[in-house]
């Protein structure tokens, strides 16, 4: 039973980690309808970033991950100028290719990250890394803790962001009627640029958790193509407290499944939770 | 030229290629251009069934590998099991991957593109997950195989297993090619251009879509059967590996998927810059030539390599050849 419990105490707290790494694709996918495949490859991609900001100037991996949040905008500002220019604004079979177009970005990344770090596993040095806090029988490893915070400040401040300022309204808005938006003289091209941007700028902050939390490899975007969509299916597209709630649940079911059963069946869980809402319930726990 | 002679060019060009790659293992002695070829026909295989859903009907399937995976671990517990022949495991394996595709088709293809697209890469993992940690063949570490003794008029097994693709290479061509002349073609192009247009004017979309899918999938799960013979070794992170997805959907996407020519060409191109660079350089690099490619095409030639060649050329060609 104890045991049990320890592992959705860890599950809530690894949950937490998943919303933090979901919210971007929450925003790119849930609200602008961008097939953002790339996405978990932008995001281990921002955990090499920190990983050569920590390994070479010795920063600590979170402030490096607000350093490199600003080129992240950027990216995010190039790619979906990239993604409206060749697919959206032509339409017809823009899906197909817009699919096969982020397949594309997030191989060639993979592999530049290859070339660049080899295969083998990376991880960041700080001093919150490798202790642990007792609590009667349980241990939690204080990185555990750490990635907890800083994921749910992260997943709070995007959320009230978007329902609190002018821009964020303006983003929602652009989701539900472009057109409408149109036609009050904004452009929506631009506010949509502009939320992509916000929406990989994320995965600074949301890599430096990744690799906090463990060391990454080059490929470790496969399995976080499954957690990411499962979780922002789950919520309901476009839904940040929706974000939360799923990444929660399928941090727990995770937990739960890996003390249980085992590592071996782990990487099954979130593809197989993001089959089941597609299958059962595709509009997602809390979907517009 | 009309419809009929077309025909009357194609088998003729067909029964050239069989015999063409029959005389040449009887003739060419080294085993290294078979063990490179093999490959290439693999490809060539698996792009012209990926393009069957992902090109005419314009559901672009992320689980190439699923499929393929499947194809080898077929394959692989049946040899353990019963010691059966080559053709019976390619048989069983094209059976399998059919029932796949059925199975997939049914839960996913009522998805919006990018839904389906995920759902297939979640499946791959799924069925990967699960061959992990099946013991009978070998779970993580894998297995290996003891290739049975040749049979004439073959002197060594990979001749032999390159013959044996390249048979496979020219059912998935005549099958993709049938099903681009005939009514589940205009259909699935019917589809892709829009969907909801087609089911109000009486297209059976979703049994279209089933059809397509499983057919795509029996033909890449039969392309994949031979491999693990071919490996003489199967283990499931390189079966399930997702670099067949990419590379079946670049493949595809590169040659063009609006004719059956299209798919063959990039596999054929592509195939063989891959060969020659992992020679050369490094595999890392060729997958990365492969990305930058797909990424270039799909920006700016949409239509592909024979989009290219015949810049009129026009999607609904259905009747022409």
């Amino acid at each position: 039973m104890d045991l049990l419990l320890g592992a959705v105490v860890l599950g809530v707290l690894l949950g937490c980690f998943y919303a933090a790494v979901s919210v971007g694709l929450s925003v790119s996918f849930g609200l602008l309808d961008v097939p953002h495949v790339a996405h978990p490859a932008f995001l281990v991609l921002a955990s090499y970033g920190v990983y050569q900001l920590n390994e070479s100037y010795d920063i600590d991996p979170l402030l490096a991950g607000l350093a490199i949040t600003p080129l992240f905008f950027l990216f995010g500002l190039l790619a979906y100028r990239i993604y409206y220019e060749t697919f959206e604004r032509r339409g017809s079979d823009a899906a197909v290719r817009g699919i096969a177009f982020f397949f594309g970005i997030a191989f060639i990344i993979e592999v530049l990250i290859i070339l660049q770090f080899g295969v083998d596993q990376r991880s960041v040095s700080a001093t919150y890394i490798g202790k642990s806090w007792r609590f009667g029988e349980f241990r939690i490893p204080i990185r555990q803790l750490v990635a907890f915070a800083v994921a749910l400040a992260l997943t709070v401040l995007l959320a009230v962001y978007l329902s609190k300022t002018f821009m964020g309204r303006a983003i929602r808005a652009v989701a539900q009627d472009e057109e409408a938006l149109r036609l009050m003289g904004a452009n929506p091209v631009r506010i949509k640029q502009f939320a992509f941007g916000i929406a990989t700028a994320v995965l600074g902050i949301a890599g430096a958790l990744l690799i906090i939390v463990a060391p990454v490899e080059p490929t470790l975007d496969r399995a976080y193509i499954g957690r990411t969509f499962c979780v922002v299916v789950m919520a309901g597209l476009g839904s940040i407290s929706g974000t939360l709630i799923a990444a929660i649940i399928l941090g727990v079911a995770e937990s739960i499944v890996l003390t249980l059963f085992g590592a071996s069946w782990a990487p099954a869980i979130s593809f197989a939770m993001l089959l089941g809402v597609l299958a059962v319930r595709p509009q997602g726990l809390l979907g517009r | 030229m009309n419809k009929r002679s077309h025909s009357i060019a194609f088998w003729a060009a067909v029964a050239v290629f069989l015999v063409a790659v029959l005389s040449m293992t009887q003739i060419v002695r080294n085993e290294y251009p078979f063990f490179a070829g093999y490959v290439i026909l693999q490809f060539i295989a698996l792009a012209v069934a990926w393009s069957i859903l992902g090109g005419y009907a314009g559901y672009v399937n992320f689980g190439t590998n699923a499929f393929f995976g499947v194809g080898v671990y077929t394959a692989v517990a049946l040899f353990n099991a019963t010691g059966a022949p080559l053709v019976v495991q390619i048989a069983a394996a094209a059976v399998v991957g059919m029932t796949l595709g059925f199975g997939v088709g049914l839960l996913t293809l009522r998805m919006r593109g990018i839904f389906f697209s995920i759902a297939t890469i979640a499946l791959a993992i799924i069925i990967e997950t699960f061959v992990m940690n099946w013991r009978f063949v070998g779970g993580a570490a894998g297995i290996q195989i003891q290739r049975p003794p040749v049979t004439a008029p073959f002197d060594s097994y990979v001749k032999m297993l390159f013959f044996v693709q390249a048979v496979l290479v020219v059912i998935a061509i005549a099958i993709a090619r049938y099903i681009q002349n005939s009514r589940i073609g205009r259909g699935l192009q019917a589809l892709r251009d829009d969907e909801l247009a087609a089911e109000c004017t009486g297209v059976p979309t979703l049994r279209l879509k089933l059809i397509a899918c499983m057919i795509s999938g029996a033909l890449i799960s039969a392309a994949g059967a031979p491999a693990a013979m071919y490996l003489q070794y199967a283990d499931p992170s390189s079966a399930f590996n997702l670099s067949y997805s990419v590379s079946a959907l670049a493949m595809a996407l590169i040659g063009g998927t609006a004719h059956w020519i299209g798919p063959v060409l990039g596999a054929i191109l592509l195939g063989s810059t891959q060969q020659l660079l992992a020679v050369t350089i490094s595999s890392e690099v060729n997958v990365l030539v492969l990305g930058i490619m797909l990424v270039l095409f799909v920006v700016g030639a949409p239509k592909g390599i024979i989009g290219l060649l015949r810049p009129r050329y026009r999607l609904r060609a259905g009747g022409k050849q």
